[in-house]
């Protein structure tokens, strides 16, 4: 199972850093979550780890490796990036684009083999795209398009997926839609799956591992009913909130406590809280 | 070896060759739309051809152009064919299969379908030594090479200056203005001060003209693009995968800077040696690409192929109508893709505004 | 749900920036608040005069201060107050309306657009408007500016229409990259259809060859007089339209949200920048880059308040155009080098420098 490291991490953009001296083992065969405010580095350290940035300090590992000293091909047979907002070519159908990600594992010489064709196929099935193969991904609705991105990710066949807010633009029911996938993906397929989210209540419910990154330092990782309570949540976010049990999952759910004039005071002791008010 | 053409989808063959033992398997797909548009090119392209070679002062019937070309014509029928007009005919085929593929390979590049490479200054570059040369009476010699080295200093200047961290289309097209403008204003400069015989044939080379072209010409030429377009269509698959951002193709293992300044310095380079040998020819750069993709219906390496030839015969077909629409007269073949590509480039991007696409 | 809006101009202009990371603080604009701005104003004006002056004292011809006084105090005759008052004073009035003009011109189209790369030139407009004259001149006989100004209208006018309808095609509107791209289509265009026409005329292509270039010299107070109606009323929707750009410029959504009438204020500011670049190309020639540089200088300086910009741009352009007339004027004695060369010379390096930077001054 391909292995994820990264150790003392330093990335900055034009000379301010972002993520300060990060150590991070992605556990393999995880679902791994990467949550906090906006501009804590989330999405920088997702692009450290894929190699699209390159370090200041520090170093991603990848099986062992450093990542930097691997032949680029060879990384992209083992890591996968989704990033965000990606464009497609005007014009370009769903099997086209899903195939483009077979690019690492062809050459000039052999430019379609069967096991192309046989891994696009298999990425349409397990996104549930293959009706849509011959429709211009142009057409396709938020939630599609998304699902067909994600195939092209699982084309490329790689143990490791990230993924960079992936559910973002997509109203509620496609997002859960794609959270399911990947949830599938992660336990039919043992892929390891680092993923940005926005949500923290779905990162709750999906992730095995969450990392709360606060002004690019882990202020916190590990299984999320260890991790999240209200402390965390107002250290992290600055947000004063209840924490209880999902009462579908049994996973932390965050409540905030600022609700406009709908916040009902006598109801509030009904509710188990977690950890320090 | 066995070889096997499977059919999946109604625009796909696939080509496969497995060696025995361990031979490497070698497959390759092709779209059998693009396969159609180039053959209906080339047969466009011959019919042109014939036609052109067979148009002039002595007009000569298709079937003894075609015996000339065979060695069975008449002893003047084989200096009007061979010497005077063949020349011609080829380096409009080449110069607009030249220009084409710069033009598919930029706006592939750039994601936009605005952009020729143009916009990187080499037909500025060429302009000024042309021009130069021209209105300051060096020698004629000079102008082809001098041409060519004008473009790709131009271009390399543009890069230059617009490289910072990386390549971004935005830097490129503002630095690419400025650099248009600058080296636009000494031309002027030129052109007001020379003869004005000098400055009338320096406007005609600035129209674009294959009027003078000889063997020399398409020797150049032919070996330049059979260098050229093989590079160009290896590089398709990193095209394919620049196409998707640079994130994603960083992600599925393309050499993002490698690739694209490959293509750019192929690019540059068919575009220099096109505007050198025949001057900037308008439109063509931009127009062919779209006709490509139109009519093949795809926007990927097959792109490539299709716009060479879509290149070559508009560029042919525009200097037959060049010669014979005010005839005796004859026009300069950049008239004739302008008055024509602009209007249709126009009406391109009127309809992708109506579609709701972009072309 | 649709993939999020464009990035803005500027965010386009990093390498491979994701929308997460922390923007450094815009860059603050070196004069700031209304007392410092005014002063600013005011020792711009007065350079600007300084500008006017030297424009009537230095040229091919040297002449010393004394001279140039007295051509209006003491006129005699004298071939140096000849060329002071029949030569450089309407040369200077000429610069200085067009300077503003341009300015004024590239101002509002970036602010009504939200595209730092407008301007009369990069957009087109400009070869429009010659495209016209150029017709008018020689197909029609037109002679003088006041006759072929209506012409340079209407070709400015055109082009406008024309390159905001291709710039606009495609998914995500008119973007800035977009925008220029269709200029620069457009204006090679009008320029290979100018060519076209030309050399099929020898005569033509020699007096244009020299029109073209874009020149402050040779023109009399008569070129002056025909086009300064079209020029006021141009600089006075101009200097109005501040309150309406700085709305526009929150997104047209938003300034609906806050009254503002946006397809009239598209309209006349269009009919603004079609009399002041028409104007402009009628009495000189298409000069390119003052409409594009000289905005952005003023930004740097004043900030993104439109009514302290445009009353800038009205100053700061005349104080360009009129030292790059000098500059020209100057550098290869005796003959002159047109202020059209000048500019595009200058302007394109400064220009380059500007689109270096991290940022150019955002709107």
């Amino acid at each position: 199972m391909a292995e994820l490291r990264a150790e003392g991490l330093t990335l900055a953009y034009d000379g301010t850093p972002i993520v300060h001296g990060l150590s991070l083992e992605v556990p393999p065969g995880r679902i791994t979550a990467l949550v906090g405010p906006n501009a804590c580095g989330k999405s920088t350290l997702l692009r450290g780890l894929a190699r699209l940035l390159r370090p200041r300090d520090g170093m991603v590992h990848l099986d062992g490796q450093a990542i930097q000293r691997l032949p680029t091909k060879q990384v992209a047979q083992r890591l996968g990036l989704l990033p965000q907002a990606p464009i497609a070519p005007e014009g370009i159908t769903v099997a086209d684009l899903v195939g483009r990600g077979r690019y690492p594992h062809q050459s000039w010489l052999r430019q379609w083999s069967r096991e192309d064709e046989e891994a696009v196929e298999r990425a349409l099935r397990a996104t549930r795209t293959e009706e849509l193969r011959d429709r211009p991904v142009d057409e396709l609705s938020g939630g599609q398009r998304q699902r067909v991105w994600i195939a092209l990710a699982l084309a490329q066949e790689t143990g490791i997926m990230l993924l960079d807010e992936p559910t973002t633009y997509l109203d509620l029911a496609h997002q859960v839609e794609v959270l399911e996938l990947l949830a599938e993906l992660n336990h039919a397929q043992g892929r390891t799956i680092v993923i940005v989210l926005h949500d923290l209540n779905q990162a709750c419910r999906y992730a095995d591992h969450l990392v709360a990154l606060r002004a690019g330092r882990i202020h916190a990782e590990g299984p999320p009913a260890e991790v999240v309570d209200a402390g965390l949540v107002r250290e992290v976010f600055g947000l004063e909130c209840r924490v209880i049990d999902d009462p579908v999952t049994g996973t932390p759910l965050c409540l905030p406590l600022a609700a406009g004039r709908r916040r009902r005071n006598d109801r509030v002791a009904a509710t188990t809280p977690r950890g320090a008010e | 070896m066995t070889a096997t053409a499977h059919r999946r989808h109604s625009r796909r063959v696939t080509l496969r060759a497995r060696g025995r033992g361990r031979a490497p398997e070698l497959s390759a797909r092709l779209d059998l739309r693009v396969l159609a548009v180039l053959a209906g090119a080339a047969a466009g392209i011959l019919a042109a051809f014939v036609v052109g070679v067979g148009h002039g002062d002595f007009p000569i019937p298709p079937a003894e152009v075609l015996a000339t070309l065979v060695g069975q014509g008449t002893a003047e029928h084989e200096f009007i064919v061979l010497e005077l007009r063949l020349p011609r005919v080829l380096v409009a085929i080449l110069v607009g299969a030249a220009f084409a593929l710069s033009g598919a390979i930029f706006q592939s590049l750039a994601q936009n379908p605005l952009v020729a490479p143009d916009i990187i200054g080499v037909n500025a570059g060429a302009a000024l030594v042309a021009v130069s040369v021209i209105v300051l009476g060096f020698p004629l010699g000079l102008l082809a090479p001098g041409a060519f080295l004008g473009a790709l200093g131009a271009a390399v200047l543009v890069y230059a200056l617009s490289y910072r961290r990386g390549l971004s289309t935005y830097r490129l097209v503002l630095v690419g203005i400025a650099v248009n403008a600058a080296i636009g204003a000494g031309i002027s400069y030129l052109l007001t001060r020379g003869e004005i015989n000098d400055v009338q044939r320096a406007t005609v080379w600035l129209i674009g003209s294959v009027y003078a072209s000889d063997w020399g010409d398409v020797r150049l030429l032919g070996l330049a693009l059979l260098a050229l377009v093989p590079a160009a269509v290896a590089l398709g698959r990193h095209l394919e995968a620049l196409q998707l951002g640079d994130d994603v193709a960083r992600a599925i293992g393309a050499p993002v800077e490698r690739a694209r300044l490959a293509l750019v310095v192929v690019g540059v380079a068919l575009a220099a040696l096109a505007v050198a040998v025949a001057g900037p020819i308008g439109f063509v750069a931009f127009i062919a690409p779209h006709i490509a993709r139109r009519l093949a219906g795809t926007s990927g390496a097959g792109a490539l192929p299709t716009s060479i030839a879509i290149g070559a015969l508009l560029v042919l077909a525009a200097d037959i109508i060049a010669q014979r629409a005010l005839a005796p007269t004859a026009l300069p073949v950049g008239i004739v893709t302008t008055l024509l590509g602009a209007p249709y480039f126009l009406y391109l991007l009127q309809r992708a505004n109506r579609l709701g696409r972009a072309v | 749900m649709s993939p999020p809006p464009r990035t803005t101009v500027a965010e386009e202009a990093l390498p491979a920036a994701p929308p997460a990371r922390p923007r450094p603080a815009t860059r603050r604009p070196v004069l700031e608040g209304p007392l410092t701005r005014g002063a600013g104003l005011a020792g711009a004006t007065c350079l600007l005069g300084l500008c006017v002056l030297a424009s009537l004292a230095y040229g091919s011809v040297e002449m010393s201060w004394g001279t140039v006084v007295a051509a209006f105090t003491a006129f005699d005759g004298s071939n140096e107050h000849i060329i002071v008052r029949e030569l450089r004073v309407p040369r200077t009035l000429i610069g200085l309306g067009v300077g503003a003009a341009l300015a004024l011109a590239g101002a509002l189209m970036q602010g009504v657009t939200r595209n730092p790369l407008a301007e009369p030139g990069v957009l087109g407009i400009n070869a429009g408007a010659a495209l016209a004259v150029v017709l008018a001149i020689f197909l029609l006989g037109v002679t003088s500016a006041g006759a072929y100004v209506w012409f340079a209208f209407a070709g400015a006018a055109a082009a406008a229409v024309v390159v905001y309808a291709l710039g606009s095609a495609g998914r995500d509107g008119a973007t800035p990259v977009k925008l220029a791209l269709a200029g620069t289509v457009l204006a090679a265009l009008l320029s290979s259809f100018t060519s076209a026409i030309l050399v099929l005329d020898v005569d033509s292509l020699d007096q244009f060859r020299f029109w073209v270039v874009g020149s402050l010299a040779g023109r009399d107070m008569g070129v002056l007089v025909d086009v300064l109606p079209f020029l006021a009323v141009g600089i006075v929707i101009a200097l109005a339209a501040g309150r309406a750009l700085n709305a526009m410029s929150l997104g047209e959504d938003v300034a609906r949200s806050l009254g503002q009438r946006v397809a009239l204020t598209r309209v006349v500011v269009a009919v603004a920048v079609v009399l002041l670049a028409g104007a402009s190309v009628a009495a000189a020639g298409p000069i390119a880059f003052v409409g594009l540089a000289v905005p952005h200088a003023v930004r740097i300086v004043v900030g993104t308040d439109w009514r302290w910009v445009l009353a800038y741009c009205a100053v700061a352009g005349p104080i360009l155009l009129l030292g790059a007339d000098i500059l020209g004027r100057v550098m290869v004695r005796p003959a002159e080098l047109e202020v059209g060369i000048v500019t595009a010379l200058v302007g394109g390096p400064v220009f380059i420098a500007l689109a270096r930077r991290r940022r150019l001054a955002s709107l």
